[in-house]
C-alpha cells in the first residue's frame, strides 16, 4: 500500500516534452544547444548569463526543470530514467547549457544532500527558476589540490559566523549570486575534523570580487577576498566542524559533472568537455582541407587520433557512468573519466596545434582561427589542472580503486594549527 | 568485458575452465616450439564449445548463444588473451562468416560445416606485400576466364597459412573486389613460411603465379564483395580487440599483484607514487580499451551506421595504448620482464601481433578520417 501517487512512466513523460519543447524552445543548429567553449566579452558574458536565466525559467515554467529533484522543493519528484529520456529530447534545442555547472550540481545537489528542509525550500527553488546561480568557494590561493587545507576561517559570533580569508578559481563569481564555501571552523583538531560549509551570498559588505586575467586573455575565473563577511548560522550546511564529510559528496557531485549527474540538463551524447568554436576534432577535416594537406597520410593520422579519442571517450564514460549506477564499482571510479578528459584534451590540443604549423604562431588578419588555436594551445594544461589536478585524479585511482598504500600523510594527526604551511613556518 | 546474459556466463565460464584447463600458460610455452602452435584434438574440443558457430547464421549450421554472435564471440577472443590461447579463432570465424553469408549450398557443405566442427581450419587472405600492406589495398587481380578465373599476386601474412585447406582469398577486379575459396592444392599456388613474434600463431606467404580456378570457387557474386570485405574487416578488428584486451587484463592483474608482494628500500613497490601514478594510467587504458571493445563487438553484431567508425576508433586506442600498457607492465617488473622464463612476454607477443594486423592503429586512424571526410562531401 502506497499513499504516493502513481508516477507518470517514462514514455508518456518522453513524448510530452516532445511536444512542450517542440511549441515552446528555440531550436539550435547542432545538437548540443551551442555548448562550445566561446570566449565574450563582459557585455557578451552578462547577456549570455541573462539568456541562460530565461531558459532556465522557461524549463519551470514548462515544467521540466528539477526532474529529479523531491517535489516539496519545486522539483518533479521523478526518476533518472525521467532525465535521461528528458536529454534525449533536448537534443536540438537551446538549454541553459553554461548554468547546469556548478549551480545544479555540484552546489544544489549538495543543498539537497545536507540541507535543512527549510535551507532547501529556500535555496533549492529559486535555482530551478533560475533566479539563483550557485559557484563553490573552494580552491585557496595557499593550494589548491589540498582541499582539507583550508585557511578562510569562520569564527562563531553569536547567532552569526564571521568569515575571513581568499578563494579562488571560482568561475563566474563576479556575476553569480551564491556561493558554496568551505571554512575553517577549529584549528585545534587535525585538518579534516576542523572544517564546514557555508551558503554565501556572494554580493555583500566584506565579499570583494577580482577577475584574474588568464595567459590567453581570458577573464572568467575570479578571486575572491572575504574580511569579516557576516554569515547567519541559519546558512550553515551539515553540522559544525563536520564539513569535510559534506566535502568528500560535494567532490563526488562534481565527478558526475562529466556525465552521470541526475540532476543535470544536457543533451544525450553530448561531450564532456565542451566543444571549442572550431567544432571540435571533426572541424579538423574543413582546417585541413583549408591548409591542403588532408591528403597527407600524417594529417589524416593526426586527424583521426583525434576523432578516436572522442568515440573511446563517449564509451568510457557510458561504460562508467553505467557500472556506478549499477553498483559494480564504487563512484571512485569517476576519477577515470577525470584523468581521461584530462590528458585526452592535452592530445587534442597538441594535435589542433601541430596541424597548422607556422600559422598557429604567426598569423595575418585573414587567418585568426589560425590565432585562436595557437593561443589556445598555450592553455593547454588547463585540462589537467581544473576541477581537481589528474595528480589528484591518479592518487584517487590507485588509492580508492586498485586499492594501492597511501601517500605518507604528515599532517593528520596533529591540529591544523600546527601543520607546517609553507617553508618558513617549518 | 560487458554485462551478460545469464547463457552469455555460463558459456563464457565454460571456455575458461577449459582454457584453465588445456592450456596453462606453460603448455602454451611449448607449443611455442611446435610447427602448427595447436593441437588438432584442443582445436575440435573447442568448436564443440560454440566457438566456431557463433557468427554462422543458423540456416548454415551456426548458432549464437545469446542471438548476438559477435558479442559472443568477443568473449572468446577476451579469454583467448587473458590465456594468450592458441587456435585459429579469428580465421575460422571470419572465414565460417563469409562461407555463411554468401558461400554455395556446396561450400557450405563441405568447407563450412569442417569449419564448424573444427575438422579444418580457416585462414583468410586479405593482407598482401608492401608496398600494397595499407588497410584496404587489394591488388591481387582476378581475371575472368574459360570456365573460371585467373589469380594473380601474392598474400601476407595469412595465418595458419600452412596448415589450412582452403583459404579465403580477397582480389580485385574491373568491377570491384571479389571473394574466392581456394584450395591450398590448387597449381600454381606457392604457399611459404614466415617467421613469426606470437607464441602460437603461424603465418604464411601465398604466392598465387598465375593460379587457375573454377568459377565454383567464388564466394558470393564476382566484383560485388566489397562491403562484404569492410564487414569482415571490421569482424576480425573486433576479435582482435577483444583478444588485447583478455591480454591486457591478465597483464595488468598479475602486474598490479606483483607491485604489493615486490619490495624495495623496505617498502612495496604499490606504495611508491610514481608506480601508483602509471597504475591509474593503465587502468585508464584498460577500461577505455574494454570500454570501446564491448561497443565494437556491438556495433558489427548490429550493423550499426557507425560500425565502422567505432571499430576503427578502436583499433587505433587497443592497437596503441594496449601495447603502452604490456610494456608498462614489462617495465614495472623490471629485469625479469624481459625474460623468457617470465609468461609476460607472450601476451606482450599476442598484442604486438593483433596490434599490427589488419591495419595498424595509424592506419585505422586515417580510415577514420576518411569515413568522415567522404560523409562531409556527401
Amino acid at each position: 500500500m502506497t499513499d504516493v501517487d502513481e508516477l507518470e512512466s517514462v514514455e508518456d513523460f518522453a513524448a510530452r516534452a516532445r511536444v512542450w519543447l517542440a511549441a515552446n524552445m528555440p531550436r539550435t543548429s547542432d545538437d548540443f544547444g551551442g555548448y562550445k567553449a566561446v570566449s565574450r566579452t563582459d557585455e557578451e558574458e552578462l547577456a549570455h548569463i541573462s539568456h541562460c536565466r530565461d531558459l532556465q525559467r522557461q524549463l519551470y515554467d514548462g515544467g521540466f526543470a528539477g526532474i529529479c529533484v523531491p517535489r516539496p522543493y519545486g522539483g518533479l519528484g521523478l526518476t533518472p530514467e525521467h532525465q535521461l529520456a528528458f536529454n534525449q529530447e533536448i537534443r536540438g534545442y537551446e538549454y541553459p547549457a553554461d548554468t547546469q555547472v556548478p549551480t545544479l550540481t555540484p552546489c544544489m545537489s549538495v543543498i539537497l544532500e545536507f540541507g535543512t528542509d527549510e535551507q532547501k525550500k529556500a535555496h533549492v527553488p529559486p535555482i530551478l527558476k533560475g533566479e539563483t546561480f550557485w559557484m563553490q568557494f573552494l580552491s585557496e590561493p595557499s593550494g589548491g589540490s589540498d582541499l582539507a587545507g583550508a585557511q578562510t576561517t569562520a569564527v562563531r559570533d553569536g547567532d552569526a559566523w564571521i568569515l575571513n580569508g581568499s578563494k579562488i578559481w571560482t568561475t563566474g563569481a563576479w556575476w553569480a549570486d551564491w556561493g558554496l564555501c568551505l571554512a575553517r571552523t577549529n584549528w585545534d583538531v587535525p585538518k579534516h575534523r576542523g572544517l564546514s560549509v557555508f551558503m554565501l551570498k556572494i554580493n555583500q559588505p566584506g565579499i570583494e570580487v577580482h577577475r584574474i586575467e588568464m595567459l590567453n586573455g581570458s577573464k572568467e575565473f575570479c578571486q575572491e577576498f572575504m574580511t569579516d563577511v557576516v554569515v547567519p548560522h541559519s546558512q550553515l550546511i551539515g553540522q559544525v566542524d563536520e564539513g569535510w564529510g559534506v566535502v568528500v559528496r560535494w567532490m563526488f557531485h562534481e565527478r558526475t559533472i562529466a556525465g552521470g549527474s541526475k540532476y543535470v540538463t544536457s543533451p544525450a551524447g553530448r561531450p564532456a568537455v565542451a566543444l571549442d568554436p572550431t567544432g571540435g576534432p571533426s572541424a579538423l577535416i574543413p582546417m585541413a582541407k583549408k591548409r591542403g594537406i588532408l591528403g597527407e597520410n600524417r594529417v589524416k593520422e593526426m586527424i583521426g587520433e583525434s576523432l578516436a579519442i572522442t568515440i573511446v571517450g563517449n564509451a568510457l564514460t557510458n561504460r562508467i557512468t553505467e557500472e556506478v549506477r549499477t553498483g559494480s564499482v564504487s563512484d571512485q571510479a569517476a576519477a577515470i573519466t577525470r584523468l581521461w578528459y584530462g590528458v585526452t584534451a592535452v592530445r587534442n590540443s597538441t594535435i589542433c596545434f601541430e596541424l597548422p604549423g607556422a600559422t598557429a604562431v604567426a598569423w595575418s588578419d585573414d587567418e585568426i582561427e589560425f590565432g585562436k588555436i595557437g593561443q589556445r594551445y598555450l592553455m593547454r594544461q588547463a585540462s589537467c589542472i581544473a576541477g581537481g589536478t589528474t595528480e589528484m585524479a591518479r592518487n584517487a585511482i590507485s588509492e580508492r580503486v586498485l586499492g594501492m598504500p597511501s601517500e605518507r600523510r604528515v599532517d593528520k594527526d596533529i591540529p591544523f594549527r600546527d601543520v607546517p604551511r609553507s617553508a618558513a613556518s617549518r | 568485458m560487458f554485462p551478460r546474459t545469464a547463457d552469455q556466463l555460463l558459456f563464457e565460464e565454460t571456455t575458461q575452465k577449459f582454457l584453465d584447463a588445456e592450456c596453462s600458460l606453460d603448455t602454451v610455452r611449448d607449443l611455442g616450439s611446435t610447427s602448427s602452435g595447436f593441437e588438432a584434438a584442443y582445436w575440435k574440443r573447442g568448436a564443440e564449445l560454440g566457438w566456431t558457430s557463433l557468427v554462422v547464421p543458423e540456416s548454415a549450421g551456426g548458432g549464437s548463444v545469446s542471438d548476438q554472435g559477435v558479442k559472443d564471440l568477443a568473449l572468446v577472443a577476451y579469454q583467448f588473451g587473458m590465456h594468450a590461447a592458441p587456435g585459429p579463432l579469428l580465421g575460422s570465424n571470419v572465414v565460417a562468416a563469409a562461407l555463411g553469408r554468401w558461400g554455395s549450398a556446396e561450400q557450405q557443405a563441405d568447407t563450412l560445416s569442417a569449419l564448424v566442427s573444427g575438422e579444418e581450419i580457416g585462414a583468410w587472405a586479405l593482407a598482401e606485400n608492401p608496398p600494397n600492406d595499407t588497410l584496404g589495398t587489394i591488388v591481387l587481380r582476378a581475371t575472368p576466364t574459360d570456365g573460371g578465373y585467373l589469380l594473380a599476386g601474392s598474400k601476407s601474412p595469412v595465418e595458419s597459412g600452412v596448415e589450412a585447406k582452403n583459404f579465403l582469398v580477397t582480389a580485385t577486379g574491373d568491377s570491384g573486389l571479389s571473394q574466392f575459396l581456394v584450395p591450398a592444392d590448387t597449381p600454381g599456388l606457392r604457399v611459404i613460411r614466415l617467421n613469426s613474434l606470437d607464441m602460437t600463431k603461424r603465418f604464411a606467404h601465398l604466392e598465387f603465379d598465375g593460379v587457375q580456378v573454377l568459377a565454383s570457387t567464388l564466394v558470393g557474386q564476382a566484383g560485388s564483395a566489397d562491403q562484404a570485405v569492410d564487414w569482415l574487416t571490421d569482424l576480425a578488428v573486433a576479435i582482435q580487440l577483444a583478444e588485447m584486451c583478455g591480454a591486457m587484463r591478465w597483464a595488468f592483474d598479475t602486474t598490479l599483484e606483483w607491485s604489493f608482494n615486490r619490495y624495495s628500500f623496505g617498502r612495496p613497490l604499490a606504495s611508491y607514487q610514481e608506480i601508483k601514478h602509471r597504475f591509474a594510467d593503465m587502468k585508464m587504458w584498460l577500461e577505455a580499451s574494454l570500454a570501446v571493445a564491448a561497443q565494437a563487438a556491438d556495433a558489427v553484431d548490429r550493423d550499426t551506421p557507425d560500425r565502422s567508425d567505432i571499430v576503427s576508433a578502436g583499433k587505433f586506442y587497443v592497437g596503441r595504448y594496449g601495447l603502452e600498457l604490456l610494456q608498462d607492465c614489462v617495465q614495472m617488473h623490471g629485469g625479469i620482464g624481459i625474460t623468457f622464463d617470465h609468461h609476460l612476454h607472450m601476451f606482450l607477443r599476442r598484442v604486438s601481433t593483433d596490434s599490427m594486423l589488419f591495419g595498424t592503429p595509424g592506419q585505422h586512424a586515417a580510415r577514420l578520417t576518411d569515413l568522415h571526410a567522404a560523409r562531409e562531401v556527401a
